[in-house]
């Protein structure tokens, strides 16, 4: 007990580092600000000194960069939902399909609409919200596998209904030759040749969905998503309306997915059905829990680093082998096994780093709760329940008959 | 299974100090799907008690508390809460109206700390009105204050129900709903908890304790009600239901 009473001074931070991190999370906004303000500069000189220079023109990383903005997006929205509430939500690519399709509809030869960009951001985002509360208002009920299974299904449905009611959305060909946004101030032109504007527009979007999401997990809000996380039941005793809360989760993680379809729509200028298929979801989540499920900064860390792996560095690996000229190898195309590498990475992560690559301190400690419990336990008295099997000593009275599990709300 | 006790064998009444006592349960019935959990409970709290609930597996008895406390809605019959028909109201208006739950099986949050635990209990309290109910608790538990900064789920048993009853006071209910307060507690810290309640008690917060512990609760309580398959089948002070024979063979362990 003595030693884990004192493991946390409670008078200010000491530590240099310690109170870095105490002024940033009181100055959040600013913090983020500044942080993306000097990745943002970092990212625009790198591509232009070796080695990132070797590998392609730095027009083409700034290309890069800014698709990966759209996953950045997504993971940090689905962390809302995944991360904080502990929704596990398997169709999230809907809403970016949602996003993409509102904005293509909004800006294209197809709908004869030309609306400007950055309302229909706006616009985008609101849409796939609406959609999120109503995927979330019959789900609400399910919990765990049943939820993640309802998902699942939504995920298959939207891309199946753009892909089947051609009168209305091109089918199989998709909606194409989307308008380009309108040239902003400060970003100039938005052409296929530029993609330093998007780059630009990319990080603009994430900093801001990001401060967004930073205030939303420091509030009463976040507070509420990590009670219902842990217990539902407990959460409702304590005066949280867990209707209402999980709504605005899957709504928040909905706008997000919103804001990413229509940069990504404005980007590609076309949408497609096959754009929004189940490896979306599926990778988006591996994002998140590759990165540090619950850390904003850490998911999008994580999204930044997998995308990058995904398009450059295996692309690279081709050119890399096959230059070398080993026999083999040669045949081997590396973007084939992309989701082979995802597996092995899960597995190995699941295995010797569960919290993630850049974990939030709460996860940490959850998942180290046994290091807590290390020292002798010096209560004769009351040996019996501790942290790893709560409610084991209940088994003593056996649990009255009226608790019947999954009636328990 | 006990063997049933005559009904009512001792009548007892609540004793409302001016109009109608602060709870009153009117015909409850509650059902999980088929299952028919509370067949017509008739209860009551008035300010200021100990009211204890008492009875084997499976009578009720926590059916009864999630019905009070809106995590469950009866089918048919009323919950009166100082005078208004909370029966559909949802759990989260029900603790900011004053009635604060810590469910059976503690239910802490296991991944927050000792701190956040507390300050979850206050979540639909207004900020300035915190620190004195910390404090409050903090004075009751001392072992909170101590451990503020460890995770829920590092505490042993007896802090981890110690943790249950300080959140659900965190929330200032006028009537605190226990749930097996005692369960798989050490006998000692069985009577460090019984104490507590009847502080907090005396402190002005109305008390319905749920209990398999009869004894205990019988020795702190006011009164008591004795629940079987969904009935209240005795009512009445707690010396009284104490010295019932048939509460003695059921619940007390004498032959």
């Amino acid at each position: 007990m003595t030693a884990m009473t004192s493991a946390r001074p409670t008078t200010g931070p000491s530590s240099p580092r310690a109170r870095l991190q105490a002024f940033a999370h009181l100055h959040r906004s600013a913090t983020i600000i500044a942080s993306m303000v000097l990745i943002t500069v970092a990212m625009i000189l790198l591509p232009q000194v070796p080695p990132l220079s070797f590998i392609q023109r730095s027009d083409a990383w700034y290309d890069t960069f800014a698709n990966a903005g759209v996953f950045i997006l997504l993971a940090m929205g689905l962390n809302v939902v995944v991360g904080l509430a502990g929704l596990l939500d398997l169709g999230y690519a809907a809403f970016f399909a949602i996003g993409s399709y509102t904005y293509a509809y909004s800006n294209s030869p197809f709908s004869h609409q030309n609306l400007p960009f950055l309302p229909m951001l706006a616009v985008g985002a609101a849409v796939a919200a609406v959609f999120g509360i109503a995927l979330g208002a019959p789900t609400l009920r399910l919990r765990g596998d049943y939820l993640a299974i309802m998902t699942l299904g939504f995920g298959e449905i939207v891309p199946i209904m753009f892909l089947n009611l051609d009168k209305w959305t091109e089918g199989t060909n998709g909606i194409g030759g989307i308008f380009r946004p309108e040239p902003l101030p400060l970003l100039g032109e938005f052409t296929p040749l530029s993609p330093f504007a998007y780059y630009i527009l990319s990080v603009m979007i994430v900093t801001l969905a990001m401060i967004l999401l930073y205030r939303m997990q420091d509030s009463r809000i976040g507070r509420a998503w990590n009670a219902i996380r842990e217990d539902e039941l407990a959460a409702a005793a304590n005066g949280i309306n867990t209707v209402t809360t999980k709504l605005l989760a899957f709504a928040i993680g909905a706008t997000t997915a919103g804001f990413a379809g229509v940069f990504n729509a404005s980007k590609l200028t076309i949408v497609s059905p096959e754009q929004f298929l189940f490896a979306v979801s599926f990778s988006v989540l591996a994002m998140v829990i590759l990165g540090g499920m619950g850390n904003i900064w850490g998911v999008a860390a994580g999204a930044f680093v997998v995308y990058l792996i995904q398009i450059v560095l295996l692309k690279q690996l081709n050119g890399i082998v096959e230059n070398l000229n080993v026999p083999f190898l040669t045949k081997v195309n590396f973007l084939d096994y992309q989701y082979l590498l995802f597996g092995i990475a899960l597995v190995l992560m699941m295995l010797f780093r569960p919290e993630g690559l850049f974990p939030s301190q709460r996860r940490r400690r959850e998942l180290h709760i046994a290091d807590e419990l290390e020292g002798p336990i010096d209560e004769p008295g009351v040996i019996g329940s501790m942290g790893e099997t709560p409610g084991a000593d209940e088994t003593f009275n056996e649990a009255a008959g009226e608790d019947v599990p999954g009636h328990d709300r | 299974m006990t063997a049933p006790i005559a009904a009512s064998t001792i009548t007892g009444t609540a004793a409302s100090v001016a109009g109608e006592p602060m709870l009153v349960l009117e015909e409850v019935n509650t059902y999980y799907g088929q299952i028919h959990a509370l067949q017509g409970v008739d209860l009551s709290v008035a300010e200021g008690e100990i009211v204890t609930l008492i009875g084997a597996n499976g009578a009720g008895k926590t059916t009864t508390l999630k019905t009070i406390s809106g995590l469950l809605h009866p089918r048919h019959g009323t919950v009166r809460f100082e005078g208004t028909d909370v029966s559909r109201t949802p759990a989260h208006l029900l603790v900011r109206r004053g009635i604060g739950h810590a469910p059976e099986g503690r239910r802490i949050f296991s991944r927050m700390s000792v701190l956040e635990n507390l300050m979850m209990g206050a979540f639909t309290r207004e900020t300035p009105t915190i620190p004195p109910d910390l404090e409050r608790v903090m004075t009751l538990f001392p072992r909170l204050r101590e451990r503020s900064h460890q995770l829920g789920g590092t505490l042993s048993g007896g802090e981890q129900q110690m943790l249950a009853i300080g959140r659900a006071l965190m929330s200032h209910p006028r009537l605190l709903l226990l749930d097996e307060p005692s369960l798989g507690l050490s006998p000692i810290l069985v009577q460090q908890i019984f104490a507590i309640i009847r502080e907090i008690n005396s402190q002005g917060t109305t008390v319905l304790l749920v209990e398999q512990n009869a004894l205990q609760a019988l020795s702190i309580a006011h009164r008591a009600y004795v629940l079987q398959t969904g009935r209240v089948v005795l009512a009445g002070p707690a010396k009284d239901v104490m010295s019932n024979e048939t509460v003695r063979k059921a619940y007390l362990g004498e032959d």
